[in-house]
């Protein structure tokens, strides 16, 4: 048991160092500004690392990556720090999830075609998969693709569309037979988001900003030569995908607790810091003891990739953990401001009001990219071996099904 | 970086958990449980064989040459089986105090005799409900002897020597030093106590001018103290880790066997959340643990705020388990004769062997706040 570099650790991580030494742009806080500044910023940087050989170091060699191992991209991150945890968000559907399902289910032309832009973030990616009437129930999905000569045509709505309004590609999910069971039905489909008929709206979310959308495919024409994977094999394609979706490994301090700690250093309450009243005291420690054992599990399924072994499902508890984590971390930072937490005005509230905007912004992320519940399901039916839940929508023709707004028996 | 068990350990892992399992059956545990013996004698002689006592010493005092974290190891195991002796008071108080704070004579003298299982030791230090501070400590050192009482001592009625904390008037600081008092002698008279997990003894030591021999500088005390609860911590944590586990599994199976509205009540969404969220807490306290078996092995500066975390984790995730181990079983969970509530009971009892939750979230953050570098500033 060691936490300590091996010596070949330590020397990809000097290597590392040293080109971000030369190479990390020194004012990047400037540019962070609005979600616009950030997303050039994101390009920007990208492009930079691609040019230094170190954009997506987890690719195969021959796509540009380096074939490194989770070690070494664990490495990467931690020495990359903050710049990358916030440029990788923007890129993540491409990086992350559309670029290696391609190369498990792409073809060569599809290979060659989207993935050295997608590396130097020269074409950003969105994910049309959810619809108004199925999120978690992915399969369900109604947006149905036709056949026309050398053509699919795609009609329908997708939901709660990130980066759509500057995305150059989708990956879709759609429906390419409504007559069979809901999961043999379905097709994988590359969609140019330029293409006639793609029409995006943004959607205003609780903290009222609008960073998502819906996607309105009218008649959208897609060549054959876009599709992924066979027909009516979609949902494996689909799978790939949310698998990548899931099991990312947290690099630098999400948490902030280091800033946490220091604020309630110099808040006061009762004329003392509010780090010294006891109920403050237990909220902390118990922050401290949950975002310790997430580090802590990250490096543990570090060590198992690293030694060949897949530790699936595993990764779930991540998510789980940290989302509710950094809720409830933000409701305490509001709680200490007392009654001038309600306050959001940048240049009035405590802070320049980010505990505020967070508060109203941290709780999609326990529904988005797998629902706590969902999660928990998933953890109790993989890991602990428990029967699954009864289904009656297996089997039965997809366009038998009940929706929402149906009668019970 | 390799955050996980060696080879070597994980196959030490695998041979305490069959032996254990061998030795210490549900049934011997619900003997020393239900019974009068304070401990299982036969189970604690085998243990001694295994050399299990000195897994952690260094081999001049009568080690086997292993470490702490196959101590770690084995205290998982230990807590897994809920293994009715009196190891941890032994192994994790009295021998690591003898080894923080002895002379070479008296680390020569004892450590051996812990390791080869020819006498029990313990440490007494509280004197009744509340936390034990500077103030609380009553039981004072006068002319080489103690007079006073402590209240509860793990294994205070079996234990052949005890390390004692008592006030001495002329030490400096607030005069609490540490004494190694050899609980066969004179002015020395024990009493087993009620506690909630009849599975470990516990008693009421009174002394009354019991001949005492100084451990550590006089006023040395909390200083030693300090450093002793955090190693103990870290070896206490991975106990609960084994019972939390233990409780899980527990859970697990009987969800998978009971039946109700047709089908396994594991298939309920209500339940499989519930295991759901024990298997959560237990893999991040096993995270939290390692972390604390990492700091303790390797003299890390990290240890006091490892520990503490480990020991934090630890207790959320048994007691979860426990509990919800109770709650899964419905009714036949509540009863005397199934081992859920042994988990439950056992829990407790880990959880405030060396002072609970609050004191140990108090004890986390002001190691944290000591550790940033702006708190000192402010403190100046």
């Amino acid at each position: 048991m060691n936490f300590d570099d091996t010596p070949q650790e330590a020397e990809f991580r000097a290597r590392a160092r040293a080109w971000l030494d030369d190479n990390l742009p020194a004012n990047w806080r400037d540019r962070t500004t609005t979600p616009p500044d950030i997303i050039a910023l994101s390009r920007d940087w990208q492009a930079s690392k691609a040019d230094g050989g170190w954009a997506c170091i987890g690719w195969p060699t021959e796509f540009d990556g380096q074939s490194a191992t989770p070690m070494e991209e664990a490495i990467w991150a931690q020495e990359e720090g903050e710049l990358g945890t916030l440029t990788s968000f923007p890129l993540m559907i491409g990086l992350g999830m559309s670029g290696p399902m391609l190369m498990v289910h792409g073809s060569d032309a599809q290979k060659k075609k989207y993935l050295p832009p997608m590396l130097r973030a020269d074409k950003v990616w969105c994910q049309l998969f959810s619809e108004p009437g199925c999120g978690s129930d992915l399969a369900a999905v109604r947006t149905k693709a036709e056949r026309d000569g050398d053509d699919w045509v795609v009609n329908g709505q997708k939901v709660w569309t990130s980066f759509a309004h500057f995305a150059d590609h989708a990956i879709l999910l759609a429906r390419t037979d409504p007559n069979v069971p809901k999961h043999k039905g379905l097709s994988f489909f590359v969609v140019d988001m330029k293409a006639p008929g793609v029409e995006v709206r943004p959607i205003r979310q609780m903290s009222g900003d609008a960073e998502f959308n819906e996607v309105y495919l009218n008649d959208v024409r897609i060549p054959d030569a876009d599709r992924v994977g066979e027909v009516g094999e979609g949902w494996r394609v689909a799978m790939t995908v949310l698998m990548h979706e899931r099991s990312g490994v947290a690099g630098a301090d999400q948490f902030g607790f280091d800033n946490l700690l220091g604020q309630m250093e110099n808040l006061q309450m009762d004329g003392a810091p509010a780090v010294e009243n006891q109920a403050v005291r237990a909220r902390l420690a118990d922050f401290y003891v949950r975002i310790s054992g997430l580090e802590n599990t990250n490096l543990r399924t570090l060590s198992a990739l690293s030694r060949g072994e897949q530790p699936g499902s595993e990764a779930s508890i991540s998510k789980l953990v940290m989302v509710e984590q950094l809720v409830e971390q933000t409701s305490l930072a509001l709680d200490v401001q007392g009654m001038a937490g309600i306050m959001t005005n940048e240049a009035e509230a405590p802070a320049g009001g980010v505990h505020q905007f967070g508060y109203l912004r941290d709780l999609c992320m326990r529904i988005a990219g797998g629902t706590d519940e969902i999660l928990r399901n998933t953890l109790a039916e993989r890991v602990l071996g428990l029967p699954p839940d009864l289904r009656i929508d297996k089997k039965a023709p997809f366009n038998e099904l009940p929706v929402s707004g149906s009668t019970q028996d | 970086m390799d955050f996980d068990l060696s080879e070597d350990q994980l196959l030490l892992k695998d041979q305490a958990r069959k032996f254990l399992e061998d030795q210490c059956t549900p049934a011997e545990v619900r003997r020393v449980f239900e019974g009068d013996e304070s401990y299982h004698p036969d189970l604690w002689r085998s243990i001694s064989e295994m050399g299990w006592l000195g897994a952690a010493l260094p081999e001049e005092y009568g080690g086997v040459g292993m470490g702490y974290v196959e101590l770690c190891v084995i205290a998982e195991e230990l807590g897994r089986s809920l293994a009715p002796v009196p190891f941890s008071s032994t192994v994790y108080l009295a021998a690591e105090a003898i080894l923080l704070a002895g002379s070479e004579d008296q680390k020569q003298k004892y450590l051996p005799q812990f390791a080869m299982g020819e006498i029990i030791g313990t440490l007494a230090l509280a004197e009744g409900p509340g936390t034990v501070t500077a103030a609380s400590i009553q039981t004072s050192f006068a002319d080489g002897t103690l007079s006073g009482h402590k209240l509860p001592v793990p294994d205070g009625d079996v234990a052949d020597i005890a390390v004692v904390a008592a006030r001495d008037q002329n030490a400096p600081g607030d005069g609490t030093s540490l004494y190694i008092v050899h609980l066969n002698g004179t002015g020395i008279d024990r009493k087993v106590i009620e506690t909630l997990d009849p599975g470990r003894s516990h008693a009421r030591i009174d002394l009354n001018k019991a001949a005492a021999e100084p451990l550590g500088r006089p006023g040395e005390g909390p200083e030693i103290l300090d450093q002793l609860f955090d190693r103990a911590a870290v070896l206490f944590s991975f106990e609960q880790l084994g019972g939390a586990q233990r409780a899980l599994e527990m859970a697990r199976d009987y969800a998978m066997e009971r039946f109700a509205f047709g089908r396994p009540v594991g298939s309920f969404q209500a339940i499989k959340h519930k295991l759901a969220d024990m298997y959560v807490a237990t893999e991040l306290a096993r995270s939290n643990c390692f972390y604390g078996a990492w700091a303790l092995s390797s003299e890390s500066p990290e240890l006091p705020v490892a520990a503490a975390t480990a020991r934090l984790g630890a207790i959320k995730a048994n007691h979860l388990c426990s509990k919800e181990n109770i709650q899964t079983h419905g009714g036949m969970g509540f009863t005397w004769e199934f081992d859920c509530h042994l988990y439950y009971r056992r829990a407790k009892l880990l959880a405030l062997a060396l002072g609970g939750e609050p004191e140990w979230q108090d004890r986390l953050i002001d190691r944290l706040r000591r550790q940033r570098p702006a708190s000192q500033e402010a403190a100046q």
